[in-house]
């Protein structure tokens, strides 16, 4: 009698932990102390931003951050990874003060976009990289397109040597995936293959497989490993995605919800300054934005600045 | 003990007033009349929090996987056999899971297939054959094997086993056996520990029994001790599989991903594991690829607690004998 008194007051105890437990999970943590530190004095500033979001992001932002707090030695700033889509659900739920994001939060269905502020922090540029034996160096769109949607089978066919071709993809929603699929293989689905994550394993099971075929961005072509390939005869070079002739290429976007609070205008201002713009975002093998003779918009319309 | 702990930290925090109460014994009284109450608190409310704890994650993770069919309108069968999964192709996605839980599920019966015959072999090395040094070494060798972490193992199976595997089979050596290499050696420490302990506890009577009517050691073994061991090594095998089933990391790095039922064991395949670390992050909260992954973690739990059941099936009938 007793012990079944006993059970049913555990199991009461345990589902209202539950409930407690669940009304937590639903994220009322809001605005982890930014808005505190708005002092009208510009010049001290102080208080705590935290970023979070895309991991091709995170390195040049923990860069820019490390240097913001050498400047300002009360601020604090914590730059987590966590993926694209990861960072744009926590700036719309308002627990990441900054969401890093690959893609243009417009790409994601279930995200209020018109909530978010959006800041083109950087632009990267992709291409295919390709197994020097398979014995490509150019290839023109049609082409590209045939091999990533597994119409053609092996090298030869496309002007190569006798190499079957192996597709190296990324997972869905990634931001690299999602730019490659959209202007080079211009929204076709890819056939399919090895998925990998990082960028350096992809290009370390292209470098080593006879024949493989996968996508990066330009900065990671920086040795013979892998063939950087041109498409339509274009070199994947910086100048031309600056001038607009090779087309895969992305923004790098930093995200808030709303006006941001001072703290994080702060910030977000350093970044687009010409010292991180053209050191750090440099140095990262990114392109500045300032440099860049196109602009483009959420539905991938490529216009003259 | 316990108590006089207690006492002896409380007057060192707040000595005055403590030293005073020490004096009149207060403490001590009050420590005395409620250490039973207050020691049966702790240790109910850890049990109960355990139970919380696996309560609110069933219940955590149905309510989640269950979101795609109840919001997103997903149907539950195309779902689980559908073997197209294609969730960002622009014009009508598909989500079908079959190819993850069939990689799964060959992963993990390959793992075992791989493993069982060694893990077997070494635990009668170390309990029947060399009992003495065969259990000296063995046992920070399954030690140290149990202590590496996952990623070390995918690190391994990346620059040695893929390689090993391009060179003698063909293909990019990122495949279903890879996969089915690293893990059977991870649960290798597993299956041995648990395997040896269950043919040590083999009563010895039987085992010289069987010497008197002259059978030699490996008739012994052979004929008396493993079916004796029996159901106990089954357990050591499902205990190993379970956790085959749940590893993601190394997996995920020699498996190669690929969203298609494989066609040999020298294709590439996926998990359910691993497509879930691998597109989770890249997915919004409340998206349909979201919910869809979330549905991948549910059919997880519900597998890795059907495995749970045949464990606890196999020992009751042990130790209904």
């Amino acid at each position: 009698m007793k012990k079944k008194s006993f059970l049913a007051v555990a199991l009461f105890l345990s589902l209202s932990l539950v409930l407690v437990l669940g009304a937590c999970g639903n994220g009322s943590k809001s605005g982890s102390g930014a808005s505190s530190s708005s002092s009208s004095d510009s010049k001290q500033l102080s208080g705590k931003i935290t970023i979070g979001g895309s991991t091709a992001l995170q390195p040049l932002a923990s860069q820019a951050a490390k240097q913001f707090m050498d400047k300002n030695p009360g601020v604090q700033i914590d730059v987590q990874g966590g993926g694209s889509g990861t960072g744009l659900s926590e700036v719309s739920a308002g627990n990441f003060d900054i969401g890093m994001s690959d893609v243009f939060a417009e790409s994601k269905s279930n995200i209020d976009a018109k909530a978010l502020k959006d800041y083109k922090v950087a632009v990267v540029g992709m291409t295919a990289a390709v197994n020097p034996e398979a014995g490509v160096k150019n290839l023109s769109k049609a082409d590209l397109q045939k091999v990533f949607t597994g119409k053609v089978k092996n090298w030869k066919e496309v002007g190569g040597n006798d190499v079957k071709v192996q597709l190296v993809n990324r997972p869905d929603g990634s931001g690299t995936r999602a730019t490659f699929d959209q202007f080079a293989l211009d929204g076709k689905t890819p056939a399919e293959g090895i998925t990998q994550d990082s960028t350096n394993t992809v290009r370390q099971i292209i470098a080593e497989q006879p024949g493989a075929i996968g996508y990066m961005a330009l900065s990671y072509f920086s040795d013979k490993s892998v063939v950087k390939l041109s498409i339509d005869g274009i070199k994947a070079t910086e100048e031309n995605v600056a001038s607009g002739k090779f087309p895969v290429w992305a923004y790098e976007h930093m995200y808030t919800k709303g006006e941001p609070s001072p703290l994080v205008k702060a910030f977000i201002d350093y970044m687009m300054s010409p010292e991180v713009q053209n050191g750090v975002v440099k140095g990262a093998g990114y392109l500045s934005t300032n440099k860049m003779q196109v602009q483009r918009d959420a539905t991938g319309k490529t216009t003259n600045k | 003990m316990g108590i006089n702990k207690t006492v002896t930290r409380r007057s060192f925090e707040n000595k005055p007033e403590s030293s005073l109460l020490k004096d009149k014994g207060l403490i001590k009284r009050f420590t005395d009349r409620n250490s039973e109450g207050r020691g049966k608190l702790y240790i109910y409310s850890s049990a109960i929090l355990m139970i919380a704890a696996v309560v609110s994650i069933t219940l955590f993770l149905t309510l989640q996987g269950l979101r795609s069919f109840t919001v997103d309108h997903l149907n539950i069968w195309d779902f689980l056999t559908g073997s197209e999964w294609y969730p960002d192709r622009a014009e009508n996605p598909s989500y079908g899971a079959w190819p993850f839980v069939f990689g799964s599920i060959s992963v993990t019966l390959l793992a075992a297939l791989i493993t069982t015959p060694v893990a077997i072999g070494c635990a009668i090395f170390m309990t029947e054959v060399a009992k003495k040094w065969g259990q000296r070494i063995l046992q920070p060798v399954i030690e140290i094997l149990v202590g590496i972490p996952s990623v070390v193992y995918g690190l391994i199976g990346l620059s040695v086993i893929v390689p090993f595997m391009r060179h003698h089979f063909g293909g990019t050596g990122l495949s279903l056996l890879s996969g089915s290499i690293v893990v059977g050696i991870m649960i290798l420490p597993t299956v041995t520990s648990i395997a040896a302990d269950s043919i040590r506890a083999v009563p010895d009577s039987l085992r010289e029994a069987s010497y008197a009517i002259g059978a030699t050691q490996w008739q012994t073994i052979w004929r008396v001790v493993i079916p004796a061991a029996g159901s106990s090594l089954i357990t050591a095998i499902v205990l190993g599989m379970s956790r085959a089933f749940g590893e993601a990391l190394a997996v995920q790095m020699v498996i190669g991903n690929a969203r298609h039922v494989p066609h040999s064991i020298f294709d590439p395949a996926a998990t359910l594991t691993t497509i879930i670390t691998l597109s989770m992050g890249n997915s919004t909260t409340g998206s349909v690829l979201n919910d869809a992954l979330w549905s991948l973690g549910l059919i997880l739990l519900v597998i890795s607690y059907i495995f749970i059941v045949i464990i606890r099936f196999l020992s009751g009938r042990r130790n209904a004998r």
